[in-house]
This record gives structure tokens, C-alpha cells and sequence, in this order.
């Protein structure tokens, strides 16, 4: 079987290395690939078009498999995120304690729907499955700060905080 | 590592905490996390530091009743009673540490005698107890010992015998006899076999398997060596979602310092055993939960099921002979092998053995983490564990099972907590979410939630799921705007019968339960949208009713 070369690093970015080296430290195994494409995530803030493309290359993953993959998990975004993320907890305990409220809330704060980023890129609205702090329900997370039993004031406050930034 | 070893640590462990008087045993899960825990954690150091007395602060996993967090038990060495403190924060911490061997701080003190006095704790039996990060705390209270038992007097078949006389049935939700299912791999041809813990806790309002693996991981981690040991098996995964980052943190630990006191590894215990353990990365997928969604996950792959059989345990993961249990399962195995299969057998009722961790939600006095002995009546999980509903409203149905599961109404809250009870009133035992609605919940648009959570979760892969969820998710929005019809209900029904019986897994299989639950024990609710064009909880907006109206 002819040996293919890996391909070289798509640019200077040293976030390039860390994300060489999850691949290095699974032997550029196939099944590294949701380990990869995390590491991106991680690094990056959100996977494109080069990232895939560089990921599927060097693990010999198909491209559709990789953009597959990228795609079928809600974890993986392929938007740059904004400055700022709040993310609203829509479980079902924050569901029955109204978080349903706060995300449309939110939504006509910002003037953004859930998954959009505000037009001059200071907050993402987002909305999680569950955080698993639901003994605290409503639950939201302020770039990824958990706050429990928030209510709207709070909410709108913060976010005033952030576009004011 | 020997037992003789083991002892030692454990004894010097004893040792360390002897030279303290008192102990403070601050709760930094991620309820009471959320609400300061770690800025009063160091503020109960520096008071500690600061005073004369000799205090331990320790930082630990949940000790149960989040709604009271931030929570802290002390502990002294003199006195039997524990205290336990509710809603603390950093400004209390001097209070608190001056307190010691006196009277207690008046305004903190939380009696939750009726919370407690009911729960039988097995699973949770170091929570609250041991720093999550420290191997020796968990060696201290028994860790490892039940595998270097194992590991030294016991063989592989001998092991499967405990588990399957012990009764434990998977906690994953569809309790399936882990005995069994133990045999069936430990006889499955092949040299390489595997041994998986699923951490794919995607049921929303559940948070059990997070608690136990950030707050008490070696024990996930002596489980799966032990079902290693006796399934023949030298390689593990731990597949746990992304959502959950402290317990990666803390797992990641944990099977270091494991690795370090040769506790995992080659010839553990100076045996031929070899067993590690890498952990996997969920993306957020809620059908991985399914045991070969999460098999295509491991492998790199888009998470979606495959038809079985053949089943797991015959061709997993790359084909080999895969056992996976769910974190609970495993988390069950240590108190098992140290106690015998009988004396989990005598716990819980005739065909559920053993006891269940719920995560206890909603509208609901003391939220958080119980563990109850199976066969416990649901009310006595809700009105004396739970504390009741607050806010003098009325109870209107607790929900189980997550979206697989069913919504419970008042009047049957007197069955006993068991699979088949649970199966037979619409509902599944689930993973262990519990959460409570009151009077302020309207079913139909529980309904439509948790039809709307399994359409977009629905892989794609098979007809039934894809479509049909979909289509019941437009008919249940009709009904809740105004605008359903009785022939829009009838359809429903048709469509819930067919997608269940026609799904490929799991999740379509059980995804109509919470329509069909609600539709059995609130069928008037739905009348009331359809007929009356009203929600009896005021929740539902009946826009379109009121433009066909004008």
C-alpha cells in the first residue's frame, strides 16, 4: 500500500500543532476523527471548510465522511462564534421553569434567533439540550460560567453588559 | 499494588485526618458550583487558617439536595452529628469556622431528617464524603479493595456468578440482567473483547451519571476493571458527553493517578491482568445513548444505530465482543463484589433489585439526588424525600424516562418504583430523571416538547423516526395553537402506534411514549385545546383560535 504523505499544515498558526498533535497521539487513526474535529473546535472557536479538509486529509477520511460527521453533531459549529456566548439550558426542567421564556426573550433582545450571532459579532445566542444542572433549573451559560435559577432581568442585564462592551 | 499496599494507604489516609478536629466538607458539584461554592471554599481556608482549631476543609462531590446549595457538612471528630449547613456563602465561612464545637450557626442550619431518613445510599455512598480528585480518599473507604479481591481470589466465571446472583439490572433505562449480559461476552469468541461505560447521559433533566463521575470516579473505573477481569477484556472506553467538561476533568484524573499506583496498566496487582482506559468525547448527539450509535461514535462516525442483531456483545466495537453498561450500572459493581450478590439481592423489590439514584427536578421543594431502594412508592419520593410541591400549588404528574418516558399522573403515585411497574403505567425507568410538574404545566405542550426534542434528535436513518416524528410534532403545534382538530388527534394515535412498532431503535421506538402517556391520563387536556380552543394551564397561546374566531 503506497504510503501518502501527510499533507503540510495549512498555515503558520501554532493552533495548527495542537491540533497535529491529537492526530499524532492516536496514530492518525480514522476513528480520531471526532477527537480532531473537538481539538479544532477548541482551538479555532468553530470548524470551516480548511480545518475539515486538512483533518480529513491527514486522518485518509473521506471528505463527505468528515463533512458528515462536522455536520450530524450538534456540538460542532461551523459559524465563528461571537465575543460573547449565552447559552440557555432548553432541558426539560429548564423547560417546565420557563426557560422557554428566556430564550425568546433573549431572541428579541438581541434581534437574533437561537443559533445566530448578533450582526457586529459581540453575542451569540445559543441553546444547549441540558447541562446537567437541572436541580437549579432555569439554567443559562455566560461564556460557559454556569448561573442557576436565572431569571429575565438578569439575563438582560448581562447581555446589555456585553453589547456595551 | 497489593491489598497489604492498599490497607496502608488507607491507613495513613486515617491517619492524616485524625490529626484534624474538625472537618468541612464543602459540596462543589455544579448546582452548588454555580452559586459560589469554590469562592467559599477558599474563605472557609483562610478562616480555617486563621483560627486556632485544627480544620480540614475538604472540597467534594454532590451531597444531594441542590436546591438548599451551597451546602456544607462538618464533621467532628468527637461528635457523631454531622452538621449540615444550607445556602452558605463566603461571608459565613468565619461564622462557621468559630461555630466549631459549639452551637451551631442558627440561620444555617437546614434539618432535612425526612430527605435523608429514606434514602438508602449504595451508588452515592462516598458522595459527600471523598475529594473526587484524590485517589486516597477513595482508597480510605474501601476503593480498589473489591477489585484487588477480584484480581486474587476470585475467577472470571465466579465473578459473572456474583453479579447475575446479585439481581442488578442495567441503570442505562432498559434493565437488561447485567449477569447475563456480562456471560454472554465473557463467552463470546475472540482474543480481543471490550469493555464500554456509557456516559452519554443525553436524557435533559437527568444529571445522575454526571454526579457520579465528577464526584466519585474511581468507582466507575474499579466497575469497568472488574467487568474487564471477568468478560476477559484488557481495553476500555468511557464515552462521555461534551456538555460535561468537569467530568472529563475529573476522569482524566482519576485514571491517572490509577495508572500511577499501578492500579490500571500491565499486571495489575502482580497478575496477568492488563486493563486501560481511554475516555471518548460525545459531540451531542442524544441517539448515542443507543448502544450502536455509540459504538459508531467511538469509531469516528456519524452516530447512528444499526440493526441488531447481531447485539454488541457477540460484534461491537471494530467488530469485537463489546460489554457496555451505562455509568450507574458499573458504578454499582465495587459494593457488589465487597458485600455479595446477596446482599444486594435482599435490597429493592421482586424483579428490581438493588437501589436507583434520581435526579429529582421540577416543581419540587428539595431538588437534587436521591438514592432510594427500588419498590419505594412514587409519592414517598415526592412528598417526604421530595419535600412536595412548593408554592401551595397542586401536583399534576411527574414525568420519568426522559423523552423515552412517560408523564405519571397523582392518583397511581402509590406504585412502587420498579421496571416493570414503570413499563406498565406508559412509562420506562429511564436513566433516572424525575421531574415534577404542578398545576402551571400544560400536557399537551409537555407533549409537544419532548416530540420536538426527538425530531431533532431523530439520526435520519430510518423512515419512521425521521418523518414520523415530525409530522407528530406539526399535529401537536396545531392543537397547541388552536388550531387542531379531532381528526388531527386521531392521526396522532395512528402515527404514535406506527412509529413505535416500525423505528429501528430506541429512540423512535420510545419516542412516542409521552404523547401516548399524556393522551391516556390527560386526554381531556387535549379535548379542552381541540373542542374548547383552551389551555386548562394557561400556558398554550391560541393564537390561530382566535383569527379563525375573528
Amino acid at each position: 500500500m503506497p504510503v501518502i504523505a501527510p499533507p503540510p499544515l495549512p498555515s503558520e498558526d501554532k493552533r495548527w500543532k495542537i491540533v497535529n498533535g491529537t492526530m499524532r497521539k492516536n496514530g492518525f487513526a480514522r476513528h480520531a476523527l471526532i477527537e480532531t474535529l473537538h481539538t479544532v473546535q477548541s482551538s479555532f472557536g468553530y470548524l470551516d471548510d480548511d480545518s475539515i479538509r486538512f483533518v480529513a486529509l491527514s486522518l485518509h477520511v473521506p471528505l463527505s465522511q468528515a463533512y458528515g460527521v462536522a455536520t450530524f453533531y450538534h456540538y460542532f459549529t461551523l459559524k465563528p462564534p461571537g465575543k460573547h456566548t449565552l447559552t440557555v439550558c432548553a432541558g426539560t426542567a429548564c423547560y417546565i421553569k420557563g426557560a422557554d421564556k428566556l430564550i425568546a426573550a433573549a431572541e428579541k433582545h438581541l434581534c437574533i434567533k437561537q443559533g445566530q450571532t448578533t450582526p457586529d459579532g459581540q453575542v451569540s445566542l445559543m441553546v444547549a439540550r441540558c447541562v446537567g444542572a437541572c436541580s437549579r433549573a432555569p439554567v443559562a451559560l455566560c461564556d460557559g460560567e454556569v448561573a442557576g435559577e436565572v431569571n429575565e432581568k438578569q439575563m438582560l442585564e448581562q447581555l446589555e453588559r456585553w453589547k456595551a462592551e | 499494588m497489593t491489598i497489604e499496599e492498599l490497607e496502608q494507604i488507607a491507613k495513613n489516609v486515617k491517619q492524616e485526618n485524625e490529626k484534624y478536629d474538625y472537618e468541612i466538607n464543602v459540596c462543589m458539584d455544579l448546582a452548588c458550583a454555580s452559586q459560589g461554592a469554590d469562592k467559599l471554599k477558599d474563605a472557609l481556608v483562610k478562616a480555617a487558617e486563621a483560627g486556632a482549631k485544627k480544620v480540614l476543609v475538604r472540597r467534594t462531590g454532590c451531597m444531594g439536595p441542590c436546591s438548599h446549595g451551597p451546602l456544607v457538612r462538618v464533621d467532628t471528630r468527637v461528635d457523631p452529628d454531622e452538621r449540615l449547613y444550607r445556602r452558605v456563602n463566603a461571608s459565613h465561612a468565619e461564622a462557621i469556622v468559630k461555630s466549631l464545637g459549639g452551637v451551631p450557626v442558627p440561620e444555617l442550619q437546614c434539618n432535612l431528617n425526612e430527605h435523608f431518613d429514606k434514602q438508602v445510599r449504595v451508588v452515592l455512598e462516598n458522595a459527600g464524603y471523598i475529594d473526587p480528585e484524590r485517589i486516597d480518599d477513595y482508597i480510605a473507604r474501601d476503593g480498589y479493595k473489591a477489585l484487588l479481591t477480584v484480581l486474587t481470589e476470585m475467577t472470571p466465571s465466579g465473578v459473572v456468578h456474583r453479579i447475575t446472583e446479585s439481581g442488578l439490572r442495567g441503570r442505562g433505562g432498559g434493565g437488561y440482567p447485567t449477569g447475563l449480559k456480562w456471560g454472554t461476552v465473557a463467552k463470546a469468541a475472540g482474543d480481543v473483547k471490550y469493555v464500554v461505560c456509557n456516559g452519554d447521559e443525553g436524557d435533559p433533566g437527568a444529571f445522575m451519571d454526571r454526579s457520579v463521575m465528577e464526584g466519585d470516579p474511581h468507582r466507575v473505573i474499579e466497575g469497568m476493571a472488574i467487568a474487564a477481569y471477568a468478560v476477559g477484556a484488557s481495553k476500555g472506553f468511557i464515552y462521555v458527553r461534551a456538555e460535561y467538561p468537569v467530568a472529563v476533568a475529573r476522569l482524566t484524573t482519576a485514571l491517572r493517578e490509577a495508572r500511577r499506583h499501578g492500579l490500571l496498566g500491565n499486571n495489575i496487582c502482580n497478575t496477568p491482568f492488563n486493563f486501560d482506559v481511554e475516555i471518548r468525547l460525545g459531540a451531542g448527539a442524544f441517539v448515542c445513548g443507543e448502544e450502536t450509535a455509540l459504538i459508531a461514535s467511538i469509531e469516528g462516525r456519524r452516530g447512528t444505530p444499526k440493526p441488531r442483531p447481531p447485539y454488541p456483545a457477540s460484534s461491537g466495537l471494530w467488530g469485537k465482543p463489546t460489554l457496555i453498561n451505562n455509568v450507574e450500572t458499573y458504578a454499582n459493581i465495587a459494593p457488589i463484589v465487597r458485600n455479595g450478590g446477596k446482599w444486594f439481592f435482599n435490597m429493592g423489590s421482586e424483579r428490581s433489585k438493588g437501589t436507583k439514584v434520581f435526579a429529582l427536578t421540577g416543581k419540587i421543594a428539595n431538588t437534587g439526588l436521591v438514592e432510594v431502594p427500588m419498590g419505594i412508592k412514587l409519592r414517598e419520593i415526592i412528598e417526604e424525600i421530595g419535600g412536595g410541591v412548593p408554592d401551595g400549588h397542586t401536583f399534576k404528574a411527574v414525568q420519568t424516562g426522559g423523552p423515552s418516558g412517560g408523564c405519571i399522573p397523582a392518583d397511581m403515585l402509590d406504585v412502587g418504583v420498579s421496571y416493570d411497574a414503570l413499563l406498565k403505567m406508559g412509562s420506562i425507568m429511564g436513566s433516572g430523571g424525575m421531574i415534577v410538574m404542578d398545576d402551571t404545566s400544560c400536557m399537551v405542550n409537555v407533549a409537544r416538547f419532548f416530540i420536538e426534542f426527538c425530531m431533532t434528535e431523530s439520526c435520519g436513518k430510518c423512515i419512521p423516526c425521521r418523518a414520523g416524528t415530525a409530522q407528530m410534532f406539526t399535529l401537536l403545534t396545531r392543537i397547541c395553537d388552536g388550531s387542531g382538530t379531532m381528526d388531527d388527534l386521531a392521526l396522532l394515535e395512528d402515527l404514535c402506534s406506527t412509529v413505535k412498532e416500525t423505528s429501528l431503535c430506541g429512540l423512535g421506538q420510545t419516542a412516542p411514549n409521552p404523547v401516548l402517556s399524556t393522551l391516556k391520563y390527560f386526554r381531556n387536556e387535549y379535548i379542552e385545546h381541540i373542542v374548547h380552543k383552551r389551555c386548562p394551564a394557561g400556558v398554550c397561546n391560541m393564537q390561530a383560535a382566535v383569527e379563525v374566531m375573528a
